[in-house]
């Protein structure tokens, strides 16, 4: 056997596989991921964008605790169909300070990338004690403990501290007052916040 | 995208591509010194592994696949910031705001860019641009009786109003019925064009602190007699004196804002219709705790036309008749 055949040594080396592997996939990455973390384009905050409020904030973090993001995307596709529906495709600049963001890849219930403002607070309340009481045939679960439980605020400062390391620009005071911004509020208080501050942005 | 990032993508990627062919390349020659078909030598069971060449067809298809990124990316974009003769793309991307979303579509338009949303959505305007144009020129109080409008306006009112006022428009708790005639802004076209437009929010305080808990009592009981409830007098007469406060919004009556020509969308309180239920317990609540109710803006959602057609078929709802 010739002593050319060096395909035989990645077949008989696991790692030196993985190695290899490992090395091929980084190509894509390269390619479709790293550019995007620094190219202008995808690093630039919309016109309009606010980092989330103290409140918004808690929000976000029930949003996550609750599973929302398993069956509500947040990203509107660019096809009319979408657009019709739901308003104008997302873009990059409305999601550059979300960490992570929640974009989501299933759609049991609708996207909600803009629902902010389009609901009342009051629909959202109802909506979400019990969501039959507003569209009968939602298949939603009710959330009627978020209104019973109160924010201590204990780590929010902590969250919006967090976030301006990953450069989202919150200032002092912010930071300071977070804890007293979501002190006393429930956490409905805290999803709807977050909810209607959705896709506000681009307007 | 900076030419930096640009010659990036475009480096990786052909350097995948032409790793990907010279791979094969590779993996197609005989390094082992055993001729084609012939055994390797390993043997497990008297099943011997002979030395086959990579099939055919697979191999055809992997050179296939590499000739077809190749053509792919010089018609498509893909290599950073290189268009593809196709002058294809999906959408137009690096918006910072809908001003620049808008002028983009012109730019691209101009530019002969092949956007692919920008086409679907002129395509369909032309399927049903005329139609809804065909019914902004006409009269709301025209269309509440056309037929076809109706049909429209109901299908846009199941998608978009539906979830709030339900699907026959006779609403819910804090939701307004739409057929009953009874309005908080209004139920002329022109008023219910400007609550669809730019939606409404009231603002009613709570009165807990101003009247304390024996006031909120008496209020109830006064509010309860305007709608001709049997209540205690002494508590409806101690109540009275004290609606000036309530007055401002709802009238000196009682009648709503709407009934003075007001803009505060106070609800009526002598006409037994509530908004927020009108029990005894209710009424308290509403008091206590304030309301707050609020139509959002359908202006951008839907647009004016769509809003035109809505508004013919909500003013329908509570005119049956043509007048």
């Amino acid at each position: 056997m010739s002593n050319k055949n060096h395909h035989e040594k990645i077949e008989k080396n696991v790692g030196l596989l993985g190695i290899f592997v490992i090395i091929a996939i980084s190509f894509g990455t390269m390619v479709q991921i790293t550019p995007l973390m620094y190219m202008e384009e995808t690093t630039t905050p919309v016109d309009g964008l606010t980092p989330y409020t103290a409140l918004q904030m808690e929000g976000r973090d029930i949003y996550i605790r609750e599973g929302c993001n398993n069956c509500h995307s947040q990203m509107i596709r660019p096809f009319r169909s979408e657009v019709e529906r739901y308003g104008h495709y997302s873009v990059a600049g409305e999601h550059v300070w979300e960490h992570p963001h929640l974009w989501g890849s299933k759609r049991t219930g609708p996207d909600l990338a803009r629902v902010g403002g389009r609901y009342s607070d009051d629909w959202h309340y109802a909506h979400m004690m019990d969501p039959r009481s507003v569209v009968p045939q939602s298949n939603m679960p009710a959330y009627p403990w978020l209104a019973e439980r109160k924010l201590d605020g204990k780590y929010t400062a902590r969250k919006l501290e967090i976030f301006r390391s990953l450069g989202v620009p919150y200032t002092d005071e912010d930071i300071a007052g977070a804890a007293e911004a979501v002190r006393g509020k429930t956490e409905m208080d805290a999803l709807i916040a977050y909810l209607q501050s959705l896709g506000t942005a681009l307007k | 995208m900076s030419s930096f990032w640009s010659a990036w993508i475009i480096i990786f990627t052909l350097v995948v591509l032409v790793g990907c062919f010279l791979l094969l390349t590779w993996n197609l020659k005989n390094f082992v010194g055993v001729s084609e078909d012939e055994t390797t030598g390993h043997e497990h069971d008297g099943i011997s592994e002979l030395n086959n060449p990579l099939p055919k067809w697979w191999t055809y298809m992997f050179y296939i696949t590499i000739a077809w990124s190749l053509l792919y990316l010089a018609a498509y974009p893909g290599l950073g910031n290189y268009k593809g003769f196709l002058n294809w793309t999906s959408s137009n991307q690096g918006i910072l705001s809908l001003a620049e979303s808008e002028q983009a579509v012109i730019a691209a338009r101009e530019a002969g860019m092949n956007v692919q949303l920008d086409r679907e959505i002129a395509r369909a305007d032309e399927v049903y641009g005329p139609v809804f144009r065909q019914f902004a020129e006409r009269d709301v109080l025209d269309l509440a009786y056309d037929p076809e409008a109706l049909r429209i306006g109901q299908r846009l009112f199941l998608q978009n109003c539906a979830q709030c006022h339900g699907s026959d428009a006779r609403g819910q708790r804090g939701f307004p019925n739409l057929t009953n005639d009874d309005w908080l802004y209004g139920g002329s076209p022109d008023q219910i064009r400007e609550t669809l437009l730019y939606g409404r929010k009231a603002a009613m305080p709570g009165w807990k602190d101003a009247l304390g808990e024996q006031g909120i009592r008496e209020m109830t009981a006064y509010v309860l007699s305007l709608s001709g409830r049997t209540v205690n007098q002494r508590d409806a007469e101690a109540g009275k004196a004290n609606f000036g406060m309530c007055a401002a919004c709802h009238g000196v009556d009682g009648k709503g804002s709407l009934a003075h020509n007001l803009p505060f969308g106070a609800p009526n309180l002598t006409n037994n219709i509530w908004l927020y239920g009108g029990s005894a317990a209710d009424i308290e609540e509403s008091l206590v705790k304030g309301r707050y109710g609020e139509m959002p803006a359908f202006k951008d959602t839907l647009g004016e036309d769509k809003v035109h057609i809505i508004t013919a078929y909500v003013y329908r709802l509570s005119n049956p008749e043509q007048k």
